[in-house]
């Protein structure tokens, strides 16, 4: 699981939940894998994602040195920026650990990289 | 410089056999939606999708073509079979596409309103309601009453999730009844357009897709 995806996931359809985001990680094996850099694509990204939680998500599994806590105004004429942001979003992917709802403290596990968020019928909205 | 309209069938020769006895091995249908695509390359490249989440990935062929013919879109996919989600990644990493599958049911775990194309090939297969709704083989093609009961939960969710001017493509056979599902999507506020269609064998396969 890459950071974007988990910037994208909320556990607000779990029964009793009402925001559900975001999900904490815990990482127990966090892989990191070379990926072209391609800075058109993120640029479009950076702009639908909620960097607080991106950033916080990149703390919690050690990943967050030198990535600055705002995007700033010009951030797309910023390389260094942009391959800052290019290894934190693509390039970084919890192997395995969990996620947990921050309100219910359901967890999903994440095993070969990929969440686990099935639900029992008692579990759903 | 003139934009490819085709698109490239992924390589799936990776893949073992065997593996197809859990997990939904392309067929007419799947080539179907990847047609589908094809059709609408152009005005698919003019949206420039962000974001794009296949439902039910299974082996990851569809998602994989798309994420071939787009290279700046984020793909994402989602199956109920942990095995297909496994598939998924595979395919699309042999292909060299970046693809994130998240095991879970339909798209009840994503925030609003993120993605820019959602892609379904459901299990459309007329069955009793009981068999509808495992995690396994059988979740690939028993779709219960009409062979809509996974679809009409998703058609559901599809407002809440979809992009405003975001565009969702279904597969249907004739027996899921597609007037009526069209009739449905009126309802949430959608227009809908048939974009292609193809008899296999003694089934009439098309796909629609779903706009603002
Ligand atoms: C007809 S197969 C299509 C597979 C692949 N997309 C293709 O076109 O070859 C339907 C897929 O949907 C998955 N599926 C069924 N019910 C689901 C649900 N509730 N949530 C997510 N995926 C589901 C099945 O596991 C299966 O992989």
């Amino acid at each position: 699981m890459k950071l974007i995806t988990h910037n994208m996931l909320t556990s607000k359809c779990l029964k009793g939940v009402t925001t559900g985001y975001p999900l904490s990680i815990k990482a127990t094996n966090v892989k990191v894998t070379e990926v072209d850099f391609n800075p058109e694509f993120i640029t479009r990204i950076i702009p639908k994602l909620d960097w607080d939680v991106l950033w916080s998500a990149a703390d919690s599994i050690g990943h967050s040195e030198g990535l600055p806590k705002t995007v700033e105004p010009k951030f797309e004429d910023d390389e260094e920026f942009l391959k800052k942001a290019h290894r934190v979003l693509l390039e970084i992917e919890v192997e395995e650990g969990h996620l947990t709802c921050p309100e219910s403290g359901r967890q999903f596990p994440i095993s070969k990289g990929i969440p686990n968020m099935l639900l029992t019928e008692a579990e759903v909205q | 410089m003139a934009a490819s309209t085709k698109m490239k069938t992924p390589y799936q020769n990776h893949i073992d056999k065997a593996d197809f006895d859990h997990v939904y091995e392309p067929a007419e249908d799947s080539f179907l939606l990847i047609d589908a695509l094809e059709k609408d390359l152009h005005y698919l490249k003019v949206k420039n999708p962000t974001f794009c989440l296949e439902v039910g990935s299974g082996s990851g062929v569809v998602i994989t073509a798309f994420g071939m013919a787009f290279p700046n879109t984020f793909c994402i996919s989602t199956d109920i079979n942990f095995k297909a989600c496994e598939m998924s990644a595979t395919t699309a990493n042999y292909n060299n596409v970046l693809l994130e599958p998240v095991n879970m049911d339909l798209i009840s775990f994503f925030v609003d309103k993120k993605f820019d194309v959602i892609i379904f090939n459901p299990p459309y297969v007329v069955t009793k309601t009981e068999e509808c709704g495992g995690t396994d083989i059988v979740a690939s093609w028993a779709g219960g009453v009409k062979g809509r009961e996974v679809t009409d939960r998703l058609l559901n969710m599809i407002p809440k999730k979809l992009a405003e001017d975001g565009t969702f493509y279904l597969l249907l056979i004739e027996e899921n009844i597609p007037n009526e599902v069209v009739e449905i999507m009126k309802i949430y506020g959608y227009k809908s357009e048939l974009v292609i269609k193809r008899r296999v064998r003694n089934e009439h396969q098309l796909v629609l897709k779903f706009y603002k």
